[in-house]
């Protein structure tokens, strides 16, 4: 009897993993979940937009200038007679896929160099880490500027592959850092100690211990990139060295709206209130995130 | 102490030079010169221009007649701003940077941490919640966006203010709630966190119950330890202040260094470009040696080495 008891017992407690913890507690946060349902919805707006508008982006149409909302022009139309509406989903995928690809590039740097740092040591980390000092001394915005200028030039020029790469190539710092912090505190850590005693080789620790580890930290980290790349794309746009004309960018819409501003003010509000709402869903998911991976919190 | 400040501002120096170095080939990169008009110069004229700017050189001795001019304050002269110096106009725009750049961080200060304070104290109650909800907020919404809004709010809809320009208190008002809105949240947030973590410490609970009155243990003993954080975090928020300013005023049109910058980026004025990224990086690097020592001395268990 007492044994089927405890059996009954061990039985009514499932099996957690931490991803799937932090599944359950993300799935918990509200704030996290409406942060990512407008993700969802402005992605799929995004996708699918040459379903949801029959205007296209560049679409100039000199019979329809600065028209007000209407049922024709949902959000009415710029002074090169653009729908307003079709801008605004078409330049959701200039946000989204800055905001999204420049990580991975921020990966593509920031990992191994933050790994080799924390895993090496030594001469090598020193190196590594001296340059990343210079890297933060650099006003980041101003090199992102500095760098997208020098791109105009070659053939990817005012494209949105241009602003991954500036963006990536500034962006990636943190992450480094992360990283490096992160292994230098695990490599300490018991279980690292004992994969090591039993004969694990380097590559083998910081591929199966020492990288998924670190992993919670930076997918949260990259969570928070990414509104700042889609600031980052806006704010380019907006000055005029992001994406050239006529591709749809948030930045450039609000560039266009400027000089219109006491005329057709809505002209501006729509990028401006899609902008913010997309950055805060970002880091509401960030926040969210951040909550559910953190160790210390589990019950 | 003294060892650690001489080490850090040679160790200063070296940076600022490895940044004037990427700098200056990035932006020998930038496709054109300052010479590219829409009517093309005749090239003898072009010829004379870098000759008289020193142009026709080699790059690398470009580069270091450049350093050595920096090492004697003199930041050359300016090809797009009829042969100023740069350090004039520098000087021109950095009351205007400083001043917005100053009055958002007091501001943001003066917000932020006594609503982050209210809020540990009164941990889940209304006042906690509003707080939070508001750092949130502010803290992902980009300056310019907010910029745009109130703009759109208080000039365009009820007329009370400016839109742009530089001169008057009212056309001050808007570029620094918007530089001051996210320095504003990070406070808050940073000094809730700090608060709710000294309030949790041993020292608090013996303040308490040696019988100390409430007001007391807040003001010397919660108060003063919750701060620590608060201050590491004031350096890159007042350097962020100063470099993230120039989306600001190019928003409103304020001649500050950063509206400077853009121009400069687009003439192809390379002594301005360099001038205010150096500009820039010395703020920034002197304002976190600044908080170091600051924090070492607020917080003995810092040692400095």
């Amino acid at each position: 009897m007492a044994d089927t008891a405890r059996i009954d017992v061990v039985a009514v407690r499932p099996h957690h993993t931490i991803w799937g913890d932090a599944l359950i507690r993300l799935r918990r946060n509200k704030l996290a979940m409406a942060g990512l349902a407008f993700i969802i919805f402005i992605s799929l707006a995004a996708i699918l937009a040459p379903l949801l508008t029959p205007y296209g982006f560049a679409d100039q149409n000199y019979d329809a200038i600065l028209e007000d909302p209407s049922s024709k022009h949902w959000l009415g139309t710029d002074q090169l007679g653009r729908d307003t509406f079709a801008r605004l989903i078409y330049g959701a995928r200039t946000s989204l896929s800055v905001g999204i690809f420049t990580q991975f590039i921020v990966l593509c740097i920031g990992l191994p160099i933050g790994a080799i740092a924390g895993y090496a040591g030594g001469k090598v980390d020193n190196v590594l880490m001296r340059f990343v000092d210079v890297m933060y001394a650099f006003p980041d915005l101003l090199l992102v500027i500095l760098l997208s200028s020098v791109f105009r030039g070659t053939f990817f020029g005012g494209s949105i592959y241009m602003l991954f790469l500036a963006i990536g190539l500034v962006a990636w710092v943190n992450i480094s850092r992360l990283v490096r912090g992160q292994i230098l505190s695990l490599k300490t850590r018991d279980f690292v100690n004992a994969a090591r005693a039993m004969g694990g080789m380097g590559n083998y620790i910081t591929w199966r211990h020492l990288l998924p580890n670190a992993l919670g930290p930076v997918i949260v980290s990259i969570t928070f990139n990414i509104p700042r790349a889609i600031f980052t794309e806006a704010a380019l746009s907006y000055i005029g060295i992001g994406v050239k004309p006529p591709n749809p960018s948030w930045g450039a819409m609000i560039q266009d709206g400027f000089s219109l501003i006491f005329a057709k003010p809505y002209m501006l509000v729509f990028p401006a209130i899609a902008l913010a709402l997309l950055m805060l869903s970002f880091t509401f998911l960030g926040d969210g995130l951040r909550d559910a991976l953190d160790p210390k919190l589990r019950r | 102490m003294l060892r650690f400040v001489i080490r850090r501002i040679l160790w200063l120096v070296l940076v600022l030079f490895i940044v004037l170095a990427i700098t200056f080939i990035l932006m020998h990169l930038v496709p054109g010169g300052p010479w590219d008009r829409e009517k093309a110069l005749a090239p003898k004229v072009v010829e004379a221009l870098n000759k008289r700017y020193g142009l026709d050189k080699p790059l690398w001795e470009q580069f270091f007649n450049y350093i050595g001019g920096v090492l004697h304050g003199d930041l050359g002269i300016s090809y797009s701003r009829s042969d100023r110096t740069v350090t004039s106009i520098l000087m021109e725009g950095l009351p205007k940077t400083a001043t917005l750049g100053v009055l958002a961080f007091i501001l943001a200060q003066a917000l932020g941490i006594p609503f982050g304070m209210a809020a540990a104290l009164k941990q889940n109650s209304l006042i906690d919640y509003i707080s939070v909800l508001f750092a949130t907020i502010f803290a992902s919404i980009p300056g310019f966006v907010l910029g745009i809004l109130l703009m759109i709010i208080f000039s365009v809809t009820l007329h009370w203010l400016p839109t742009s320009g530089w001169g008057s208190v009212q056309q001050l008002i808007m570029p620094v709630l918007c530089l001051a809105a996210l320095p504003a949240a990070q406070s808050a947030r940073i000094t809730r966190a700090s608060t709710l973590d000294v309030m949790r410490q041993d020292y608090v609970r013996t303040a308490r119950s040696k019988g100390l009155m409430e007001n007391v243990v807040r003001v010397r003993h919660i108060f003063r330890n919750s701060l620590i954080p608060v201050v590491t975090v004031a350096g890159p928020e007042l350097a962020n202040l100063v470099t993230g300013s120039f989306i600001i005023e190019n928003l409103f049109a304020i001649p500050g260094i950063g509206r400077m910058f853009v121009q400069g980026i687009g003439a192809r004025d390379y002594s301005l470009i360099m001038g205010s990224i150096l500009f820039y990086a010395i703020t920034i690097a002197l304002l976190n040696l600044v908080v170091d020592i600051l924090y070492a001395a607020i917080d003995p268990r810092i040692r400095l080495e």
